[in-house]
């Protein structure tokens, strides 16, 4: 590797790592809007236009609260239980293709972190280490309430972490390999997995959300029956990083989603645009429709935290081992006898 | 029986149909019924800079009124201190000085005449109890501040401003 690659490789982590935050940040305002927008009210408008400055008032009070750590709480395992968290979401999006490769004159710029070929492997493995920081925190912080909400967030992460590598076992089958960048690639133009896999797809949005501990699968930190969950000891930016951790695994999870089933940076009609706007832009607006597509799962998330109630966590078990397995394992035995017709 | 109302439902206890256990016809009917209040137009105002309009008979703060050579009309009987529910009004009266019947209407007058808006219930009993129609309930709403003294309001901010002549 030239040391140039290297250059622009760093570049690449700082552009992906700053916009993941500057999204987190602003969904937690998109958030306030929308719920706003659904239960018919106007929404936080008073900082700056429109309330645009709302995020970084928020983060603004978050530094500034009062940080602290209980006296019998484990004082390591409760720095390190939101550090976990926020680490581990920031890491997800390091497989995940933004766009096709970018050629300035003779530089060809690869819009992905790690083109390594087990990216799917990877994202799961990150999601699994993510259930360490909610259960580390809720552990450390030595109250019923947190270890309720912590254990109530293994359990929850580990049933439907099976489902969701059961959905993905049919991708594979269909796309035939575990590179997220070859995956996107195949997707080219409208040939989307989302239209060979529809149940698949189903299924990993419900894991997804799930994963992501958000409504109607929030329970780990649900406010009627456990105080504030996982998080209830936690104050300042340790809080902070909690919040913000939930919003980068959205952000992630949409990304992956759009990746695997949502065709990625691949829209109907690229191929006459890249003739027509030359190597060097078409990729960018192949990022620019994969960031409109992950937006629209993000305000799908948050349209859906809004119109569903929470489960009860005996239907979120039902749900997850009595209802999502064998559908999936159905999926994959449909997907297998398909692909064995097909190829005969 | 028969039913005295129309609002009788007799409960239906079958068995969900399998389209109804799949929640997902459901959960879209909800995600549409979400939809449509997104587009709506919010029920809410931003208040301090927009105000919705008061009805006719809205009773807000009290105002003393002042007659329409500019005199002030109170003349400090206490009618409205007694009919008060709330004990909200106190008022010490003075008697007028010659030289003075340009400020006030009357040979009394309160000297000093205090609303506490803690304690006001808005119930406009001073209004109908006053005999010669100095107090009214027309103002905006009470205003909110930080320390209790505060909201005991005098006659700076209770009279009427002077007419301008």
């Amino acid at each position: 590797m030239e040391l140039a690659d290297i250059i622009v490789k760093f570049v690449l982590v700082f552009i992906i790592f700053a916009i993941s935050l500057v999204i987190a940040m602003y969904s937690t305002y998109a958030e306030r809007k929308v719920a706003a927008f659904f239960q018919d009210r106007i929404g936080p408008n008073r900082a700056g236009p429109w309330g645009i400055l709302q995020p970084l008032a928020d983060g603004g009070k978050m530094f500034l609260k009062e940080e602290i750590i209980p006296t019998n709480a484990s004082g390591f395992l409760f720095i390190v239980g939101p550090s976990l968290a926020i680490m581990t979401a920031c890491i997800g999006s390091a497989v995940i293709p933004w766009g096709q490769k970018l050629t300035i004159g003779s530089h060809v710029i690869d819009l992905q972190v790690a083109d390594i070929n087990v990216g799917i492997l990877y994202v799961f493995g990150v999601v699994s280490l993510g259930v360490y920081g909610v259960m580390i925190g809720g552990w450390a912080s030595n109250n019923k309430y947190s270890l309720l909400g912590a254990i109530r967030a293994a359990s929850q992460n580990i049933s439907y972490e099976i489902s969701m590598g059961l959905s993905i076992i049919a991708l594979l089958m269909v796309t035939g390999t575990l590179s997220l960048r070859e995956i996107a690639e195949q997707q080219h133009s409208w040939h989307w997995n989302v239209l060979y896999q529809p149940i698949g797809f189903i299924l990993f949005l419900v894991c997804a959300f799930a994963e992501t501990n958000r409504t109607p699968f929030d329970l780990p930190e649900c406010e009627t029956e456990l105080v504030g969950g996982y998080h209830t000891e936690y104050s300042s930016m340790k809080l902070g990083f909690y919040l913000f951790a939930e919003y980068i695994n959205m952000f992630i999870s949409s990304a992956v989603m759009v990746t695997l089933y949502w065709g990625g940076y691949n829209y109907p009609g690229m191929d006459w645009m890249a003739a027509h706007t030359g190597p060097a832009l078409a990729p960018l607006i192949g990022v620019g429709v994969m960031f409109l597509k992950i937006f629209l799962f993000i305000f799908f998330f948050m349209w859906v935290r809004w119109t569903i109630p929470r489960f009860r966590y005996d239907q979120l078990m039902d749900l997850g081992w009595k209802v999502l397995i064998p559908i999936a394992i159905a999926n994959i035995v449909v997907t297998g006898i398909v692909i064995t017709l097909i190829n005969r | 029986m028969e039913p005295l109302s129309n609002k009788r439902k007799v409960v239906d206890n079958k068995p969900l149909n399998f389209l109804e256990r799949a929640y997902l016809p459901a959960i879209l009917q909800g995600l549409a019924i979400t939809m449509k209040h997104f587009f709506r137009k919010p029920v809410t105002i931003s208040y301090p800079e927009e105000k919705r309009e008061f009805s006719e008979n809205f009773r807000g703060m009290h105002s003393l009124k002042r007659d329409e050579d500019g005199k002030e009309r109170c003349t400090a009987c206490g009618l409205c201190a007694l009919s008060c529910p709330a004990e909200a009004i106190t008022m010490i009266a003075a008697e007028r000085q010659p030289g003075e019947e340009n400020l006030y209407r009357e040979e009394k007058y309160a000297a000093v005449y205090e609303i506490n808006m803690l304690r006001c219930i808005f119930c406009g009993l001073c209004e109908e109890a006053c005999p010669k129609e100095a107090i009214y309930l027309d103002g905006d709403i009470v205003p909110a501040d930080y320390l209790r003294k505060d909201f005991i309001y005098g006659k700076d901010k209770l009279v009427e401003a002077p007419l301008n002549q």
